[in-house]
């Protein structure tokens, strides 16, 4: 017994001992730390990503699970018309909506940030598009957008401003305009809200320097608010540009990637093609394929957008 | 195509009777099934139905009562969810790839086929049911049987009959639906100068724009495939189904070309448009209702099948429902024995009743339902599994067919001709293109 006892004794002690070490050593700490959010971001992000990108290179069908083909499917997608034709109209409906999301976004994270009467429940209101459920704020556009009940051109029929109703989703140029509307409209209050944050910390010192200096209001913006802005931009442009590069809700509500596949984004095209089409290979290879697009916008606003001399206001 | 009229049903019927006498001599014929079939449910069984969301309430309220029933009688416990009928589609290729999920789900068209090696061997439920009611209609081969194993239980299909209204026509100048393409362009060439137009989907609307556009295509003599899976499309009968098309098409209400499946329920009930394609679930919907002007409405509602083409024969492409088991269930016994039970005539009939004829029987015996003669009005739809051609036509079904159809590469051929952003000729090589990759890969 005695043995017994003194042999957990010296387990104890040991296990004291590297205890304490651990505490002793900020590194070894850190990366203790760090283990419950790599293990999620392994089991949650990592794996999925992985799965995403070996699916892409096999044949795998609904239940099977394929074989590896090589880049065979992305050969066959590059061939493929309507493949190309949804990347265009990704990129178009990405950098038209992220660029109107940004200025009206600013616009109106400047107007809020002016002295206002009950400043903290309209603050509150401009936020509902972003908390309203995707598919609700879509179903309702659908009902705006409808080619025989839409209220808009109901509403200026009786005005009398058009003669017939408006095809907002029945022409292809229509249907483009129509959804990047309806995702500018949900977006705005994520980059207005980010950016009133940022707005709010900057010094207010810095605009009586300015006005001393006498400084126009366009000045100020150019010299103090933009350049004191730029790092939050960074960060809320890269995410409202990952948000509509993926957007996927919105489209398969409204129009299922139609008319004549005018609204097909890579991610509605990635899942038409592997879950009602059944080949899982392809639309993981789909799906992959939008991730140099993503790096791309990642990087541009880590390396572009946060450049110290941008942010202090100079030029390359 | 196999015709199977209502006096070959019969004499099915009475054969079907007749065998099962003798069921105890024959062991392992069709007649023996007949009578031995009566799957044990396994001890402490329990089953999850997954099925798509009712169009028609009459559908919902009796499928829940026959299920009560079953669980009453058997024992086993039956959860039945439902969800809307294009997101019964992904939740089954979850369930296939990662074999977890429903015991039993409701598919729709081809979707069986997709994972054939994932759903139990239903052959003697399906041996059974079709020696006990005069045999399956062609089309549930094609949909549900892969290398002669039966791999699911066909429930029947989702008709797709043109719905109009009357009086519209009448003052169109004709009393019922031409029966001819030429006439039938006629109608809706009038119903359009009346102000009452034709509307038909274009859009990517999964089931109404298919059905049309593949009616129109086949009615021609097109197809997208033929015996041997060679691509076809780019031929003279296709040209001319994208010519008849696109002159059908200026005669249609605006924006056609961004209808979804819901769209021309909506506007026939308003009255927007007086001729579409669609289940009984309109005259359902106008029958049932409260507002007296829909109740008006339903009167002034009828139905006929679509026209017939150059080939002489009804085309028909109707939404197929077929009824899958899992091989990972743990309750085979009791899904197949479930499955039974709800496709068994006395649960079968008063549902088809309830819910109108919204879903036409696979079954020949079943075609003597009284409802379908107790209102004339629901008559168009009897025959749809009967008649009706499958997505793959004339090729296989399988992963090749899901995605033309997936992709809407016939809806969108017609789209393209219709529309004038390409010519008809260029509308079908693209199409042809598109479908020969596809077949390709």
């Amino acid at each position: 017994m005695a043995v017994i006892s003194e042999g957990l004794d010296r387990r104890g002690v040991g296990w004291r001992r590297l205890a304490a070490i651990v505490a002793d050593s900020r590194d070894l700490l850190g990366w203790l730390f760090m283990l419950p959010a790599a293990a999620l971001l392994l089991v949650f992000l990592l794996y999925p990503l992985g799965l995403g990108l070996w699916l892409g290179l096999t044949n795998a069908t609904l239940g099977e699970p394929g074989e590896f083909i090589g880049f065979g499917n992305f050969v066959t997608l590059f061939s493929d018309d309507v493949y190309w034709l949804s990347v265009f109209n990704t990129i178009l409906y990405t950098v038209v909506a992220s660029a109107a999301k940004f200025m009206l976004g600013l616009w109106l994270a400047i107007l809020l940030n002016q002295h206002m009467p009950f400043k903290a429940f309209i603050r509150a209101i401009v936020l509902l598009p972003w908390i309203v459920p995707t598919v609700l704020s879509a179903i309702a556009f659908w009902w705006l957008y409808d080619s025989q009940f839409s209220i808009i051109s109901w509403a200026l029929r009786h005005l009398g401003l058009i003669k017939t109703n408006i095809d907002f989703l029945g022409n292809p140029l229509n249907a483009r305009i129509s959804v990047i509307i309806a995702n500018v409209w949900r977006g705005i209050p994520f980059v207005a809200i980010s950016l009133l944050a940022g707005l709010q910390t900057i010094p207010s010192s810095l605009y009586e320097a300015a006005v001393l200096d006498g400084a126009t209001a366009w000045q100020k913006f150019r010299f103090i608010t933009l350049p004191m802005l730029t790092p939050i931009i960074a960060v809320v442009m890269t995410f409202s540009v990952l948000f509509t590069f993926t957007d996927f809700q919105l489209i398969y509500v409204l129009t299922r990637g139609g008319p004549i596949n005018a609204t097909h984004l890579m991610a509605t095209l990635a899942f038409q093609r592997a879950i009602p089409g059944g080949q899982l290979g392809q639309g993981a290879a789909l799906a992959s394929s939008m991730i140099p697009f993503l790096v791309a916008s990642v990087m541009f606003s880590y390396f572009g957008l946060q450049r110290r001399k941008w942010q202090q206001g100079g030029r390359d | 195509m196999t015709e199977i009229t209502r006096r070959d049903a019969i004499k099915l019927g009475t054969a079907a009777a007749l065998t099962a006498g003798a069921s105890g001599l024959v062991p392992g014929s069709n007649a023996f099934a007949q009578t031995a079939f009566a799957p044990k449910p396994e001890a402490g069984a329990s089953l999850k139905v997954l099925r798509w969301k009712r169009f028609v309430q009459g559908d919902e309220d009796v499928w829940t009562a026959n299920t009560k029933k079953y669980s009453d009688a058997s024992g086993v416990p039956v959860r039945v969810d439902s969800e809307n009928w294009e997101d019964v589609r992904p939740k089954s290729a979850v369930a296939a790839n990662v074999g977890s999920g429903p015991d039993i789900i409701i598919t729709t068209n081809d979707d069986a086929q997709k994972f054939p090696n994932k759903l139990l061997d239903v052959s003697d439920l399906a041996e059974y049911l079709g020696g006990k009611y005069g045999g399956w209609y062609p089309v549930c081969d094609r949909y549900s049987k892969r290398d002669g194993k039966w791999i699911g239980i066909p429930m029947g299909c989702a008709g797709n009959a043109l719905v109009y209204r009357k009086s519209h026509v009448q003052k169109a100048g004709f009393e019922t639906i031409p029966k001819d393409l030429a006439n039938y362009l006629k109608l809706c060439q009038n119903l359009k100068k009346n102000g009452t137009p034709a509307g038909f989907a274009l859009g990517h609307a999964t089931g109404d724009a298919n059905c049309w556009t593949h009616w129109c295509l086949w009615a021609h003599g097109g197809k997208m495939v033929d015996e041997k899976n060679q691509v076809t499309l780019d031929s003279p009968e296709t040209l001319a189904a994208l010519e008849y098309a696109k002159q059908l098409y200026p005669t249609y209400i605006d924006g056609t070309l961004s209808w979804l499946d819901p769209s021309n329920n909506k506007a026939f009930l308003t009255g927007e448009c007086s001729l579409t394609s669609n289940g009984i679930s309109i005259y359902y919907a106008a029958k049932t209702s409260t507002d007296p002007a829909q109740k008006a409405m339903a009167d002034d509602i009828f139905h006929s099948n679509f026209p017939v083409g150059p080939v002489g024969m009804p085309t028909e492409q109707n939404l197929f429902f077929n009824m899958i088991i899992f091989k990972y269930s743990k309750y085979p016994n009791a899904a197949k024995d479930y499955l039974r039970f709800m496709m068994e005539k006395e649960q079968y009939f008063p549902w088809q009743t309830a819910s109108i004829g919204y879903t036409a029987h696979p079954l020949a015996a079943y075609a003597e339902n009284p409802f379908w003669t107790e209102d004339p009005k629901s008559l168009p739809y009897r025959d749809a599994v009967k008649v009706m051609r499958d997505n793959g036509y004339s090729g296989t079904l399988g992963a090749e067919s899901a995605q033309c159809m997936a992709d809407f590469l016939i809806v969108d051929m017609f789209a393209k001709a219709c529309t004038g952003s390409v010519t008809p000729q260029e509308a079908a090589k693209q199409a042809h293109e598109q479908a020969k990759r596809i077949y390709k890969a």
